[in-house]
């Protein structure tokens, strides 16, 4: 198991190490090594920039992203003991969609998000996180009523919908640089953080990462159902709480910044699981981030392949990685 | 192998406690009325659970059974009266407190992908692990032995989603056991079980009582096999529960009363 972990932080450091030499625009290997050490390449002052504001920033926040988003599936596959949730099928992340097309598409059309000042970023991260937290206090008492894991899916799915049309209303009424923005946003784009909101995006991204591992013991009681594990001396209550606070702020935290980026969620802790053969969150919880990061900066190298300065966008590249494990999860569950 | 056989083999009275006074680990459940929001389904209840028995409680589908044991549990408040536990009062522990004195074996199935036997039971040690819940050595012998004692050491491996239903209630009465609380609470452990495996499991709860002096408390609808291997009976019947042994119970007629009542509905 120790095993599995220290491999999986090797790969962690070459693929973030790939991720900076590797982009959409070709620099030579000895000249990205330059300018990391701190010095100008002669002739190309721009790579410097791509190099320093680009790709490290970048390669930092999909390492994170994929950590949180993994982390959010696997709490939420706990906390509602049903394998197939996560942030997107259960319409969290459209909580946090409705809330940034809010901000996007009534208050601030014109307001492009690269160019966005903090505030305005900040103002996004909130609407997001009151979409999430709202969605996850509805399913939190929807699941108190249904007793199937299947309807508790179909919830998520109807909840999708309604924001969806919901979003689409506000479309008709917003300008045309607000739908641009929208749609730009949509497609899931690690490098939208930038090296400004670095820190704001970092700080909340670990601080959510770290409460998550707070709550690794509660989880494992949680496995095995609200009863056993509050006979076990669990108070059900403020776990739930937590549980609430934390996937929301994860959620809201990547869909703000990065738009929303589906399957990595509900994926990865099905790979933690298959990789490490365990239930316990003690060492699924680190292997779920690391899976996360390792196979968002992967997601995050593939964007871009075209190698002609042009990214395809990972809201593409993630359900091609991200279905077939989940359809491998299904017909497991239908055989056993 | 009989109950007291069991006993026997290893030098000790099936009821080391028997006597006057009151024992240690005794439940009393005094003026005792449980229900949900003013609805009371069973009231005034005085009875007291002894440690190193094992009482079945019987009663046909919604007199109460599930209500006294979510009630005893801690998971529901008492309507009026109270639940004594060593002349403390139980609602008066603190979830801690109460995970230490009273573990439970629910009818919800579990089953955790990739979750090890010696992971469920483990998890029985969670009231006494720290705050991420590391097993210590200490903590893997108490769970090795909990799982011999049922035992299912050949199964400590396996996962639990492949066990046996039977299997799956031996492992979970493990977990009860790693928990080390006085008093057991099992809610229909026997259903969904095949003969064999109601009978084996009977047995098991019948001397885990008698040789750990644990106070359990089941219930149960197989009325033939609480008659034989319990040591005292619970009977719910019209509001009221009947407490004796099978003898007792048989003498007074309160058996024939409610096989009777059982009857009609079939």
């Amino acid at each position: 198991m120790k095993r599995s972990l220290i491999l999986l932080i090797i790969a962690l450091l070459l693929l973030a190490i790939a991720n900076v030499l590797w982009g959409s625009l070709s620099i030579p290997v000895g000249d990205v090594w330059q300018i990391l050490c701190g010095s100008e390449v002669e002739g190309h002052p721009a790579w410097s920039v791509i190099v320093r504001q680009g790709r490290v920033p970048q390669m930092l926040t999909a390492l994170l992203t994929g950590s949180a988003l993994g982390t959010c599936g696997l709490l939420l596959q706990t906390a509602f003991r049903n394998p197939l949730a996560g942030p997107s099928i259960l319409g969290i992340d459209s909580g946090a969609n409705l809330g940034v097309a809010i901000v996007l598409l009534m208050l601030g059309g014109t307001v492009s998000i690269g160019s966005m000042t903090l505030g305005g970023h900040l103002l996004v991260v909130v609407a997001a996180m009151a979409g999430a937290l709202g969605i996850m206090a509805l399913l939190m008492v929807l699941s108190r009523l249904l007793r199937s894991q299947v309807m508790l899916l179909i919830t998520g799915v109807i909840i999708s919908y309604v924001t969806g049309s919901i979003i689409q209303l506000l479309n008709y009424s917003a300008t045309e640089q607000g739908v641009h923005n929208f749609v730009i946003w949509g497609m899931g784009n690690f490098a939208s953080v930038g090296i400004e909101r670095l820190p704001v995006f970092c700080s909340l991204s670990v601080a959510g990462l770290l409460l998550a591992l707070l709550l690794v013991k509660p989880l494992d009681a949680l496995l095995l159902g609200d009863r056993y594990a509050e006979n076990l001396g669990i108070r059900i209550g403020y776990v739930r709480q937590m549980l609430l606070l934390v996937t929301g702020l994860l959620t809201a935290t990547t869909t703000a910044f990065c738009g929303p980026i589906s399957f990595i969620g509900l994926a990865v802790p099905h790979l933690a699981r298959l990789a490490l053969g365990t239930s316990s969150h003690r060492t699924l919880m680190p292997a779920t981030m690391l899976i996360g990061a390792n196979l968002a900066l992967m997601c995050n190298l593939l964007s871009a392949l075209p190698r002609d300065g042009s990214l395809i966008p990972i809201s593409v590249i993630t359900p091609l990685i991200g279905a077939p494990v989940v359809l491998h999860v299904i017909l497991k569950q239908r055989t056993s | 192998m009989k109950s007291e056989e069991f006993a026997a083999a290893r030098g000790q009275s099936p009821f080391p406690f028997e006597g006057g006074r009151e024992e240690a680990g005794s439940v009393e459940l005094r003026h005792l009325t449980v229900g949900y929001s003013q609805r009371a389904v069973l009231s005034d209840i005085n009875q007291t659970l002894r440690p190193g028995r094992m009482v079945s409680l019987l009663g046909s589908n919604g007199v109460g059974k599930s209500t006294i044991l979510r009630t005893l549990s801690g998971f529901q408040p008492p309507l009026s009266g109270k639940v004594m536990l060593d002349g403390r009062d139980l609602s008066a522990l603190s979830l801690s407190e109460r995970s230490k004195t009273v573990s439970v074996v629910l009818t919800e199935r579990v089953e955790v992908p990739y979750m090890r036997v010696a992971d469920l039971v483990g998890m029985g040690r969670s009231p006494y692990t720290g705050f991420f819940g590391t097993l210590t050595e200490a903590d893997r012998e108490i769970v090795r032995e909990a799982i011999d004692m049922v035992g299912i050491s050949s199964l400590a491996e396996r996962t639990v989603d492949t066990l046996s239903d039977g299997e799956r209630q031996k492992a979970l009465l493990a977990k009860a056991l790693a928990q080390q609380t006085p008093v057991i609470l099992l809610d229909e452990p026997t259903a969904f079980l095949d003969f064999h495996a109601k009978l084996s499991t009977m047995r098991l709860m019948q001397k885990l009582a008698h040789e750990t002096c644990k106070a359990i408390l089941l219930s149960t609808h197989d009325v033939g096999m609480a008659l034989r291997l319990s040591d005292e009976l619970w009977v719910v019947q019209d509001g009221v529960i009947h407490a004796g042994t099978a003898d007792s119970l048989r003498a007074d007629g309160t058996l024939d009363a409610f096989l009777k009542g059982e009857d009609k509905y079939v």
